[in-house]
């Protein structure tokens, strides 16, 4: 009997302490968040496709990328692997029956969805117009629903932190039999190092948010210049949460693809330590980046070199990632599927968001780019490019072990191809249209920016009809896919060693597991839990 | 006997290990949540360092020290609770947490007796009231004293709470010898919140 069918009232799935059941409630919210966002995302583009007004006017505009921005960051993409694929897996990845709090993981769900309920409830009856990143003095005086808002993230960021202390926790004590450290299966390790982030970082988040409320609601003035404040210093505690916050969805997503190479390629990654150490530098150099968003808010030469140079120092860990993944692929037996071409598209994009990276963080260089629709298109290459091909690449590797059943591959197929011209299609033209001179966060353009913004919204249609495929895929797998057998893809790594989808316990007696994750050398009958 | 631990741990050894690491990590996390704050008063003293000793030698200092004196009392005593329930006597490890929480209720007191003598001189977060139109000093330090203070009271505010949920618990046998780490860890979240005021003390009352 599977954690499905152990017991079907909706009580028992709302109540339920089960990690697995929790990951596909989170799945579910996730899920929501990210139609939402997108939907906003393609009223902006609508809006973009003539000069002036199109379709809505210039408030509603701020209103609608502020939310746009809010939903995708907070809503979806922080919480979205590692609430999903984290809470289903992580404890079957390293054997264990629960993760170490299950009631507390539980909580961390339903306040996620209330801070959903008021960020959402706020944006949407007030209106919100500065922005995902709420700079001051702006944002102490918007005459908007700014403080409903902040206080919403700050109680999703309780979320967060629950949800990283548990894991960490779990991981230190509730590994198996032969699970050392480092035999744990990467994805372990992404989550790991993605849980230190989120613990350390949030809590700066939250608190500077809610300062910038109570300046809102009663003009106490911290970061007001006419009281003395200093806005630039919000700035600094805004990103010292806020540029790790990009590893807090990478990291995960990159923890996903170091999975799904080695199961299609057939081979163990090329240094599993590699990856290990690359993660955990990223994890570490992500908190000592942040400056490289004020290079033009004044910012000493010596401090801009100091925070350019750190920028790039994540690029040599990424770097390092890369190579190991392309590397695995040396004599592996590949399988194209759907998973691994969504690896591919995660490998192409992040290289090309990564690059840009570098570029922006050349202080030189930012000068001419900053606050334009280069800055956006680099950060949604890495974030939507990183991130969202990330978890699709794990919504179709993973499955058949959550639902137990198999999706259409010709489908999958199809979608990936248009993701990847969606994708390209939406951001190419934005690289081009910052370079050339259009800010970011403009309602209005000049009449030569026109044709790329036709393009851009063009790419960004043929993206969203990927996405509608992809879901339309998945709901017709729940409905009538072929039953899933337990290993579908011959996967060594750990969470493959068990029932697809897996019995309450995870495992029917306590595992122990003698191969490692990527023993692919050895014959697939010696790898049993 | 009554299982001590749950299921899904394999002892309670392993259960007692994973909620030490657990309230220790998010120790950390509120260390960092002050850590902004302290930076935010570091930035703010270096931006303005008159206003800063303007607003400093007006501070109720003596009130400050006292507090200081009655959160470190109440650090000894729940240091000593614990160190009753290590020694299985539980009603003596009851009276010491509630004297505890107790000694919390007389900070919380003398804080808003403090607070109270501040509005009354007009001394409002954010420049706001009457003693800043005679002051022309910036009122920078005054907004974060609110505010710094204002949410260390709130940690001990809810550290009360704990400790009184865990005097209750003590009492009605739920938590016992065996399972007295759940005492340790209260007593944990309640030190650090000790610890912090042992550094807004000298930055905000006597610097
Ligand atoms: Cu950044």
């Amino acid at each position: 009997m599977s954690y499905l069918t152990v017991d079907k009232t909706v009580r028992s799935w709302l109540l339920t302490t089960d990690h697995k059941r929790i990951g596909i409630l989170y799945l579910g919210a996730v899920l929501t968040m990210m139609a939402l966002g997108g939907l906003f995302a393609m009223l902006i583009r609508i809006e973009h496709l003539t000069p002036g007004p199109t379709i809505v006017s210039a408030y509603t505009y701020n209103r609608l990328f502020t939310l746009h921005g809010i939903t995708m960051v907070w809503l979806f993409m922080i919480p979205s692997i590692p609430t999903t694929f984290g809470n289903f897996l992580l404890p079957v990845m390293i054997g264990a029956k629960e993760v170490a709090f299950p009631r507390l993981n539980l909580a961390s769900f339903w306040i996620y969805v209330a801070g959903a309920l008021v960020t959402l409830g706020a944006m949407l009856a007030g209106g919100v117009d500065t922005g995902w990143t709420f700079y001051t003095p702006y944002s102490a005086s918007s005459p908007s629903a700014v403080v409903p808002t902040v206080i919403g993230i700050f109680i999703v960021g309780w979320s967060t932190i629950i949800t990283g202390i548990n894991f960490i926790v779990t991981v230190h004590t509730m590994r198996a039999r032969g699970v050392t450290w480092m035999r744990m299966p990467l994805f372990v390790w992404a989550i790991y190092g993605t849980s230190i982030i989120q613990v350390l970082a949030t809590p700066v988040l939250g608190m500077s948010l809610l300062l910038v409320g109570v300046d809102h609601y009663l003009q106490w003035g911290l970061f007001d210049p006419a009281r003395g404040g200093d806005p630039v210093l919000y700035q600094h505690l805004f990103w010292f949460y806020s540029h790790p916050a990009v590893y807090i969805m990478i990291l995960p997503a990159m923890g996903v693809i170091s999975e799904v190479i080695p199961t299609f390629a057939h081979k163990n990654p090329y240094s599993y330590r590699a990856i290990v150490y690359s993660t955990l530098g990223i994890a570490f150099v992500g908190f000592l980046t942040w400056g490289h968003h004020m290079f033009v808010a004044g910012m000493s030469r010596f401090d801009a070199g100091a925070f350019g140079i750190l920028s790039m120092m994540v690029a040599i860990f990424s770097a390092v990632k890369v190579f190991t993944w392309s590397l695995s692929f040396k004599q592996g037996a590949i399988v194209l599927k759907t998973p691994l071409l969504y690896a591919f598209l995660f490998l192409f994009l992040f290289i090309f968001g990564g690059m840009t990276g570098v570029a922006v963080a050349t202080m030189s260089l930012d000068v001419h780019w900053h606050d334009t629709y280069f800055v956006v298109a680099h950060f949604h290459f890495i974030m939507v490019g990183g991130t969202l091909t990330g978890f699709l690449a794990g919504l179709h590797y993973w499955f058949p072990k959550m639902f137990g059943r198999m999706y259409d591959e010709t489908i999958g197929v199809i979608s990936v191809i248009l993701v990847f011209v969606g994708f390209v299609g939406t951001f190419l033209p934005q690289f081009l249209l910052g370079n050339a001179g259009m800010p970011r966060r403009y309602y209005d353009y000049a009449p030569r920016f026109q044709p790329l913004h036709v393009a851009s919204t063009i790419g960004a249609l043929v993206l969203a009809s990927g996405l509608v495929l992809t879901l339309y895929n998945f709901v017709r797998a729940l409905r009538r896919g072929e039953h899933a057998p337990d290993n579908p893809w011959q996967s060594r790594s750990y969470e493959w060693l068990t029932a697809s989808p897996p019995p309450k316990e995870n495992f029917t007696k306590s595992p122990s597991f003698s191969l490692d994750p990527y023993a692919y050398d050895q014959p697939l009958e010696n790898a049993h839990a | 006997m009554r299982e001590l631990h749950a299921d899904h741990f394999e002892s309670l050894e392993v259960q007692a290990h994973a909620a030490r690491l657990g309230t220790w990590i998010f120790l950390c996390s509120e260390l960092l949540l002050f850590a902004g704050l302290f930076t935010l008063l570091a930035a703010s003293r270096a931006h303005d360092p008159r206003g800063f000793h303007e607003g400093m030698t007006h501070a109720a200092r003596t009130l400050g020290s006292i507090n200081t004196g009655v959160l470190l009392v109440s650090s000894t005593t729940a240091a000593l609770g614990v160190q009753a329930m290590r020694e299985n006597r539980p009603s003596r490890a009851f009276w010491l947490v509630l004297t505890t929480a107790t000694l919390g209720l007389v900070f919380l007191a003398i804080k808003i007796a403090e607070y109270a003598e501040h509005i009354d001189e007009g001394i409002l977060p954010g420049g706001h009231g009457a003693w800043f139109a005679s002051h022309a000093d910036a009122p920078l330090y005054w907004t974060l004293y609110y505010l710094m203070t204002g949410i260390h009271a709130i940690h001990v505010f809810v550290g009360m709470g704990l400790l009184v949920w865990t005097a209750v618990r003590v009492r009605a046998r739920l938590i016992v010898h065996e399972t007295s780490y759940k005492l340790d860890l209260v007593v944990l979240y309640w030190h650090l919140v000790d610890l912090i005021w042992i550094f807004l003390w000298p930055l905000l009352y006597l610097a």
